[in-house]
């Protein structure tokens, strides 16, 4: 499925996504890692923090319903893959992101910019995965 | 007043995510699909989060602390190790079968899909598998994913 190049909304999107990760961090003192937001919701630790997750989270989720609100229009979700490939994609990434201690909010933006080193290697791992992932999909079994 | 604000924050996230193209499994998988359909455009994606992200966090660490909080809580292990390597590798494995990362799909269930809400059951199911595994290889270690890098 072919999509459209959109470098000034990706763009206009990603530096959202910045400001937001800055603010976490001014307010919280917090990294934006959208993994450790959603686990410490759904397992909530001793030490607390459940309601600003909760708070965090419902912001998210708010996102398309604000982009709904301004331009008439809900944000493209278009997914070219099967609800098998969804159920085992999604458990994957599950499992991968709490022994890797993060996503792609978590090390790919906020530790990047942090300078991590232990996000530097954790980004290049799971972008190179995925790129293999996706060509052996696409180009070598063809689905 | 805390929470409204930290709601914003949390919004000005997910809108950004649901202008950037991060929501969509289609535009994702042809960020990585080069010698397909490729579609570039999440590169400004990641490129002007990190640039804010990075300039932001330098003006911010120049506060002695957070507004709500005591201390500044940034994760702190400097540990690079198979488990840091594998997981993200297999995190990689995942999202290029489905297309979406957990920062994509949460605020994607926003707009109410059923596809998202599989994946996000999904997701949340891999996470309670990883966490049992720990347990039981690690003897109870805490928490290992709410320290996010």
């Amino acid at each position: 499925m072919e999509t459209v190049f959109t470098p000034w909304a990706s763009l206009t999107g990603g530096v959202m996504i910045g400001l937001a990760s800055v603010l976490l961090m001014a307010f919280h003192g917090r990294v934006f890692g959208a993994t450790g937001i959603l686990a410490g919701f759904v397992i909530p630790s001793h030490s607390g923090g459940w309601a600003w997750r909760a708070m965090l989270l419902a912001g998210m989720v708010s996102g398309p319903l604000v982009v709904f609100a301004l331009t008439g229009e809900m944000p493209a979700v278009d997914v070219p893959v099967s609800t098998t490939m969804l159920v085992i994609g999604g458990i994957i990434v599950g499992i991968g992101v709490t022994f890797g201690s993060g996503c792609t909010s978590g090390h790919g933006v906020c530790g990047m910019a942090r300078l991590s080193p232990r996000s530097f290697v954790a980004t290049i791992s799971f972008m190179s995965a995925t790129a293999i992932t996706v060509y052996v999909i696409r180009h070598v079994i063809g689905l | 007043m805390k929470h409204l604000i930290t709601y914003l924050i949390g919004l000005i996230f997910g809108v950004g995510i649901s202008i950037s193209g991060m929501a969509n499994p289609a535009k994702v998988l042809n960020f990585f699909d080069f010698f397909g359909t490729w579609d570039p455009s999440l590169a400004f994606v990641m490129g002007g989060a990190v640039i804010v992200a990075g300039i932001g966090y330098k003006i911010v660490f120049r506060r002695s602390a957070p507004v709500f909080e005591p201390v500044f809580n940034a994760p702190i292990s400097t540990v690079i190790d198979a488990k840091l390597v594998g997981g993200s590798a297999v995190f990689g494995i995942g999202w290029g079968i489905a297309g979406f990362c957990p920062g994509g799909a949460l605020p994607a269930l926003g707009t109410g899909k059923t596809d998202v809400i599989i994946f996000f059951a999904a997701l949340v199911s891999g996470i309670l598998i990883a966490r049992a595994l720990m347990r039981l290889d690690l003897g109870g270690s805490s928490g290992a994913a709410t320290s996010n890098n």
